[in-house]
């Protein structure tokens, strides 16, 4: 069969390794089984880090998501010109890709401590704007992941906004509705599984992330994926059997996201259609 | 004194014309057609009656009172879109008592009324189902219940049935209508299918170009076409130019022939005109040779298209096409290929003057709006 | 409602607001890049000057793009005949294939290295020690799922029965009728997808910073952490890359129709 050279790929190079992974988070250091490294998970400094993980991530969707809907309703609704719409699509595009390396740094020149906005606040409106704490925290992470967390629930959300079918608001308003009652019966009804999909997306998106998080703090915040990180680019003890144990915990996070995710997007393509 | 009036509305979309200067008046109970094809602007004019877009200039006044500033949603018109318009979200009971939740009629004024309206459309039995779940013919019929259930003054229709298979059409206008009676709702129908538009309709007004080309019954549109945009858009009609050449005989002369017309009587020596006849008025026989009248011409059938209730042959005739249509029996006798004599009778054409810009031909050009 | 003929103000605040927070980081980098070492302030083009000389800007860049482009290929090369055989012989594989192509959500880069870096450690040096062995071979899989639903999406475009069909009956072999007739129909769609893997190589750093290659976003992360100003430059540099590739992406797509679907990439 003709797909014989894909599968064997794809399990050679992502099911071989990811189940590596799931197992060797059981093996102890010397050989045989142990859960040692697992139950280290629900522990303290890790227990922390799956908080934070999940804090930066629960923040990032939501508020990721809300300003994206907004966002991208306002661009595509009556009345908005044409070309807002596929400036903001193209933008979108670019900024979901731009993440990493160069968009930390972009963040530490615009509000790092001799950071331009920074700057320009302290001299022009006497504004200390971090009161002692900087954009190294999770904060600062928070705020540097919108940057191509909004952009992604754009893209997301801008199919779902579009099916919205201008029949309805019509025969709502014909049969006697206002806005209000547009949204609350039909339009936040209708977008609420494609919402939800979007938002576990974007959640399941800033669990995943490194390399911003690594760059803006050199590895101070410590969300999980740096934890991770650190075990191959650290000096700290190899195990690296604690290092597949983390990834366990992240892969089971994951696995839950993805198995809510399906459903809601059977739901959405049912109804917008 | 009109239920429902359309005063001079006009309506401009960038540099084009979409609504040029439309009066219509509605009886009470009164089942009027806006007839025309895509871009002659009656789906702009349905829109402004239920308030989705505002005229240029005019005004809409129902029972007395000027709405033509009234937001869509004061109006109390009910009305059916042509697809895609029922919530996805609510059943199709929910759907139906949509407009009156808003009113804050309670639950069970409202479970009553429902259910009396989804039995009125014949879907006593689909109460509970989604959108999805219905066919087409079923979604319209709910979306119909659904502009029914706030008790409208005016029923507004935008080529409901266009988006349906062809059987489930002819069975759904029909409801329509026997509805639209029973309750007595003042209706405004836009389609752009003139069956339709004639089965159903106490009035007719066919558009073209933002204008009303002509208004009347289905009766009068059909046998007496005001403008030759009239005349080929309702029916099939042969359209023979021609000039009057002896008004008191009633003779005119159509390139090298000459035909005897009623309708020609009393007309101006010299004017050109156009002359109408409905294809079944020909009469078509197997040639005989010799004689024939002024109003008898000979030809050869070129085609046979069978329509089912008559075959409908197209036969030329010293370089003029014309349309007649025949049991099919007879057609049969006379296949392709076959000599003919074709006669005009002498009363039942129809005579348009032919103004120079007048458009001959209809079709399906101009923008959709 | 009325079809409104200008712009809602509630519409106009938002996209105003979104427009400076999304231009605002790029300006700031800008300004950054343009300050001189000794004083901190404007303004000079010596961080320019500074990255078009430097020697391990390009070599890194050039690896990345090299690294990119091999990914292209060997990904057109493993994917396109799958999704057509898919489409034209099985096509109840396909909710497997798109099943499949979510697991890289699940099994994100930093949980794929660590298995990967385990899993293969045994290899050949030739392999395991070269970028364009191990690391190729780890961003073929983290394209899947960008190539997937570009080409899907194309051939699902196309009528792959009559072409196919077609192509047979005047005598065409099967790689004939893949690279002359199939190909050529799908351009767009993998044009689309060359692009998003383009950019997602040219932004990866959690792979090649565990495995320690010398990528370009690893240069960035170095340049970032030794030099301020020219950092600001390089990243500019490395978004107007970004840029070039959505732009060109959107503009292929515009050619020929072909959705794309475009999704987030470096993170």
């Amino acid at each position: 069969m003709g797909t014989v050279p894909f599968f064997a790929y794809i399990i050679l190079m992502l099911f071989i390794p990811a189940g590596e992974v799931l197992v060797g988070a059981f093996k102890g250091a010397t050989h045989g089984w142990t859960t040692s490294n697992v139950s280290q998970l629900v522990h303290q400094p890790y227990l922390h880090s799956y908080r934070e993980s999940i804090e930066i991530s629960l923040v990032t969707a939501l508020l990721g998501g809300a300003i994206g809907l907004a966002l991208a309703y306002a661009a595509i609704r009556d009345g908005t010109p044409r070309w807002i719409r596929s400036m903001l699509t193209t933008f979108s595009g670019v900024a979901a890709n731009f993440g990493g390396i160069p968009l930390a740094f972009a963040f530490v020149a615009t509000l790092g401590t001799i950071g331009i906005a920074t700057q320009f606040m302290q001299r022009q409106l006497h504004l200390n704007v971090w009161q002692g704490a900087d954009l190294f925290t999770k904060t600062g992470v928070e705020i540097v992941y919108l940057y191509f967390q909004i952009p992604l629930m754009v893209l997301v959300i801008a199919p779902a906004i579009d099916g919205l079918r201008r029949e309805w608001r019509e025969a709502a308003s014909n049969l006697g509705a206002n806005s209000w009652q547009f949204w609350r019966y039909v339009g936040l009804p209708v977008l609420m599984p494609s919402v939800l999909g979007a938002l576990i997306l974007l959640f399941g998106n800033s669990f995943a992330a490194y390399a911003t998080a690594y760059s803006l703090t050199n590895g101070n915040v410590y969300i999980v994926p740096v934890v991770i990180g650190a075990y191959y680019t650290g000096n700290v003890s190899s195990n690296p059997h604690l290092a597949q144990a983390l990834a366990l915990g992240m892969f089971v996070v994951l696995a839950v996201m993805m198995a809510l995710y399906i459903p809601l997007q059977r739901r959405a393509a049912r109804w917008v259609r | 004194m009109a239920f429902l009036e359309l005063n001079d509305l006009h309506r401009s979309f960038g540099g084009v014309k979409a609504l040029n200067g439309i009066h219509i008046g509605l009886g009470e109970g009164e089942f009027l057609s806006l007839l025309g094809p895509s871009g002659c602007g009656k789906t702009t004019a349905l829109r402004l009656v239920a308030g989705f877009d505002r005229p240029d200039a005019g005004a809409i006044v129902v029972d007395g009172r000027d709405v033509t500033r009234v937001a869509p949603n004061r109006r109390g018109m009910g009305m059916v879109f042509q697809a895609y318009s029922l919530f996805p979200n609510m059943t199709a009971a929910s759907n139906v008592e949509f407009g009156l939740r808003i009113r804050g009629r309670n639950r069970s004024d409202r479970r009553k009324r429902v259910l009396e309206l989804l039995e009125l459309v014949g879907l006593g039995h689909a109460v509970d189902r989604y959108p999805h779940q219905l066919s087409g013919g079923m979604q319209q019929r709910v979306a119909l219940a659904r502009a029914l259930a706030i008790e409208p003054r005016v029923l507004l229709l935008d080529e409901p049935l266009s988006a349906l298979d062809a059987k489930v059409r002819v069975q759904l206008r029909e409801e329509i209508r026997r509805i639209q009676l029973e309750l007595g709702i003042t209706t405004l129908y836009v389609t752009h299918d003139q069956e339709e538009a004639l089965a159903i309709s106490d009035h007719v007004a066919v558009m073209y170009g933002g204008v009303i080309e002509q208004m009347g019954t289905p009766s009068e549109m059909y046998t007496a076409p005001a403008t030759p945009f009239v005349a080929e858009f309702i029916g099939t009609m042969n359209r023979l130019e021609a000039k009057v050449v002896d008004a008191s005989t009633g003779e005119v002369e159509h390139g090298s022939r000459r035909f005897r017309l009623d309708a020609a009587r009393g007309r101006r020596n010299g004017e050109r005109v156009l002359i109408l006849i409905r294809p079944e008025a020909l009469e078509v026989s197997a040639a005989v040779n010799g004689g024939g009248d002024l109003n008898t011409v000979r030809g050869e059938i070129i085609t046979h298209t069978f329509l089912g209730p008559v075959t409908r042959v197209k036969l030329a005739s010293d370089g003029t096409m014309f349309t007649a249509d025949m049991p099919p029996a007879r057609a049969a006798a006379l296949p392709v290929g076959s000599n003919v004599s074709v006669q005009v009778p002498v009363e039942g054409p129809k005579l348009l003057s032919l103004a120079d810009d007048a458009p001959v031909s209809a079709g399906l050009d101009g923008e959709d709006r | 409602m009325t079809t409104r003929r200008f712009i809602a103000p509630s519409a106009a605040v938002w996209l105003l607001l979104g427009a400076a927070y999304f231009i605002l980081p790029l300006v700031a980098t800008f300004l950054f890049s343009l300050r001189q070492l000794q004083t901190g302030h404007c303004c000079t083009v010596a961080s320019y000057t500074w990255v078009i000389h430097n020697g391990q800007f390009w070599s890194s860049l050039r690896l990345s793009v090299e690294l990119a482009l091999e990914t292209i290929a060997v990904s057109l090369l493993l994917y396109v005949p799958t999704v057509y055989w898919v489409h034209l012989k099985v096509p109840k594989l396909r909710p497997v294939l798109a099943f499949m192509a979510l697991i890289p959500f699940v099994v994100p880069p930093i949980v794929l290295v660590v298995g990967l870096l385990n899993f293969y450690k045994g290899t050949p040096i030739w392999f395991y020690a070269q970028p364009w062995g191990f690391l190729v071979a780890a961003y073929v899989v983290l394209a899947f799922p960008y190539m997937f639903f570009s080409l899907d999406s194309g051939f699902r475009a196309i009528d792959v029965h009559t072409l196919t069909e077609a192509s047979q009956s005047l005598g065409a072999s099967w790689g004939r009728t893949l690279f002359q007739v199939i190909l050529p129909n799908i351009r767009a769609a993998a044009l689309a997808g060359s692009f998003l893997t383009l950019a997602i190589v040219l932004g990866e750093f959690t792979i090649a910073n565990l495995s320690q290659f010398h990528t370009f976003p690893i240069y960035l992360q170095y340049v970032n952490e030794t030099q301020a100003y020219a950092a600001g430059a390089a990243t500019l540099v490395s978004f107007g890359i970004t840029w070039a590739a959505m732009l060109s992406l959107l503009f292929v797509g515009r050619k020929r129709g072909a959705r794309a679907s475009v999704v987030a990439g470096a993170r």
